[in-house]
């Protein structure tokens, strides 16, 4: 059984639980996290508006690149040891619903974790580019709150209570 | 030299000096194209050299000024002054991303306000990374906030920006003065953009973070060098009081923190005179001589008209978009140095909003300005595609908000102040 778990900052300890609890012992699994360019771009651009100043060695853009590399290494390896069996870990860097799709090709379980508002039930509580991974995806999908699923009552709308 | 055909070559020299600042062909420093084309601006009688030497004589304090700014930076890198800040963003966070983006604002203001947009560029945003990195926070409002603040909490002092510091000399006013005109538009600029960035990144900064895990001691606070900065920011007030160029407050604290990290052999005398950027400063001067050369041929007559008269709101706000477009299209160094001739005799409430445009205007464009050309060049740089969608969003809620409330408080502060 091929297991895709991706991994988001901040929320990535409840899939690996999932994983560990409701996949077979021999299952395949794979740890995948997925860098946002974004923001490297950012201060790669700041730095460029600094007409006249830039020297390619201070660019913070680049800096951020690697901080990035080893923090999505040491969040791979803090969930490799969380899930405590033999997996592979995939870092890539881009847009993460076309990463998480092209690595759900042929895969038998996606796990996901709501990564929007979580205070309240509803859509709010994916963003949209994991929203657009539940729509998209080829094959079957867990998706898990992050921690205990705030009150029903709590919804996008009233609900009564019982 | 005939008029048009001074004005022809200045222009072009311009061009060439802006494209290859960008382009900056086979890593050569700025100022390799930029210091030839003013000598020959000079050498063809483009530019009087009398003209020439005034502007080299208003620039050059100003250089001076800048220089000691980035040593003092980069000094206050090396004494840990922003890994403590790292450090103290972490801590009052304590777990909540929307706390985090509370303390990114404070610091990215002040480092911004007292040691220049630089700073925050250069050695603020990497560290804020590594913060949101280690809380478990999503970096991206943090980061963006980083950005855009580098350029919109650059509006307090002289030296939070090359460009104030080019009004600054031109404005006539006192650094107390200039402080004290451009506190509330600074507050109202922040304050906008704190609005937009709680609202448009909520998603994000509800996914929220976890206390710092790391196990790792806190790093020491750098008590000297934030000691020797409050006695630097003191010594502005006291040089500005006292009729003396604030310049030499920023040298002396840039000193006081130099022979300490060379005594304690931290840094080298090359590392010193690397931080002072000589080739930019060569090129600031180059940029200034070619600008002076494009005004007075031709441009100072074309632009004029364009020039709103007076420092009424309607006036100001006209000449902070035409600043903010211009800053767009060109770039704000420049922008700054062909506006301030044609503004400084409307007076300093004129030359202030012009700052408020140059200053916030770059946060429109993705990397600030020369739009196309550094489009590209980032472009070239990476081995994705840029997706310019959030960032132009977010700019087009940011930039008129922040430019509208910083201008009206600009007028409101000339009305109690006064120049």
């Amino acid at each position: 059984m091929a297991v895709i778990v991706w991994i988001v900052e901040g929320i990535w300890s409840a899939a690996i639980d999932a994983a560990r609890t409701r996949t077979p012992q021999d299952a395949d699994i794979v740890l995948l996290h997925i860098t946002d360019p974004d923001t490297a771009d950012a201060a790669h651009g700041a730095y460029a508006g600094l007409l006249g100043r830039q020297r390619p060695e201070r660019d913070p853009g680049t800096r951020m690149k690697n901080l990035a590399a080893t923090s999505a290494e040491q969040l791979l390896r803090a969930a490799a040891d969380r899930l405590g069996r033999p997996c592979t870990q995939i870092q890539r860097v881009g847009r993460p619903e076309e990463h998480v799709l092209a690595a759900a090709e042929g895969a038998d379980l996606l796990i996901v974790t709501r990564d929007g508002d979580r205070s309240h039930l509803g859509p709010k509580s994916l963003t949209p580019p994991s929203r657009f991974v539940l729509d998209h995806a080829p094959c079957p999908i867990l998706l898990l709150w992050p921690e205990p699923a705030p009150d029903r009552r709590r919804g996008p709308v009233d609900l009564p209570p019982g | 030299m005939h008029g048009v055909v001074a004005e022809a070559l200045s222009v072009g020299l311009l061009v060439l000096v802006l494209a290859s600042a960008v382009a900056r062909p086979w890593g050569l420093p700025e100022a390799v194209v930029a210091v030839p084309a003013a000598a020959l601006l000079v050498g063809t009688g483009a530019i009087p050299l009398a003209d020439a030497q005034a502007e080299a004589a208003r620039l050059g304090p100003v250089i001076g000024f800048l220089a000691a700014v980035l040593v003092l930076a980069q000094l206050c890198e090396d004494e840990g002054v922003f890994q403590a800040c790292g450090a103290w963003m972490a801590r009052s966070a304590s777990g909540r991303s929307k706390r985090l983006l509370v303390g990114v604002f404070v610091a990215a203001s002040v480092i911004t306000a007292v040691l220049s947009l630089d700073a925050t560029v250069v050695l603020l945003t990497p560290v804020v990374f590594a913060t949101a990195a280690r809380l478990g926070a999503r970096p991206k409002p943090h980061v963006f906030a980083c950005t855009h603040l580098s350029n919109t909490a650059s509006l307090l002092l002289p030296v939070s920006n090359l460009t104030n510091l080019l009004a600054f000399a031109a404005s006539g006013l006192s650094f107390i003065r200039f402080a004290a005109l451009m506190a509330l538009p600074w507050l109202a600029a922040i304050a906008a953009e704190f609005v937009v960035f709680r609202r448009f990144f909520a998603t994000d900064l509800a996914a929220g973070a976890e206390a710092d895990r790391t196990a790792r001691p806190a790093p020491e606070v750098p008590v000297f060098a934030l000691v020797t900065l409050a006695g630097t920011l003191a010594g502005f007030a006291v040089a500005s009081a006292a009729g003396i160029n604030p310049a030499w407050a920023a040298l002396t604290g840039a000193v006081v923190l130099a022979v300490r990290a060379l005594a304690q052999r931290r840094t080298t005398p090359v590392q010193i005179g690397r931080a002072a950027a000589a080739p930019f400063l060569a090129f600031v001067l180059s940029l200034g001589i070619v600008v002076r050369a494009v005004v007075d041929n031709g441009l100072d007559g074309a632009l004029g008209h364009l020039i709103p008269d007076g420092t009424g709101l309607p006036a100001l706000l006209g000449l902070a978009l035409l600043a903010a477009v211009l800053a767009n299209l060109i770039n704000n160094l420049p922008a700054v140095l062909v506006l301030l001739p044609l503004t400084a005799p409307s007076g300093a409430g004129a030359v202030l909003a012009v700052l408020l445009g140059v200053n916030i205007g770059p946060n429109l464009t993705y990397a600030g300005s020369l739009a196309t050309l550094l489009w590209r060049r980032i472009v070239q740089h990476h081995d994705h595609d840029v997706d310019l969608g959030e960032f132009t969003r977010l700019a087009l809620l940011t930039v008129p908000a922040a430019l509208l409330l910083s201008v009206t408080a600009l007028w409101s502060a000339l009305h109690l102040i006064g120049t």
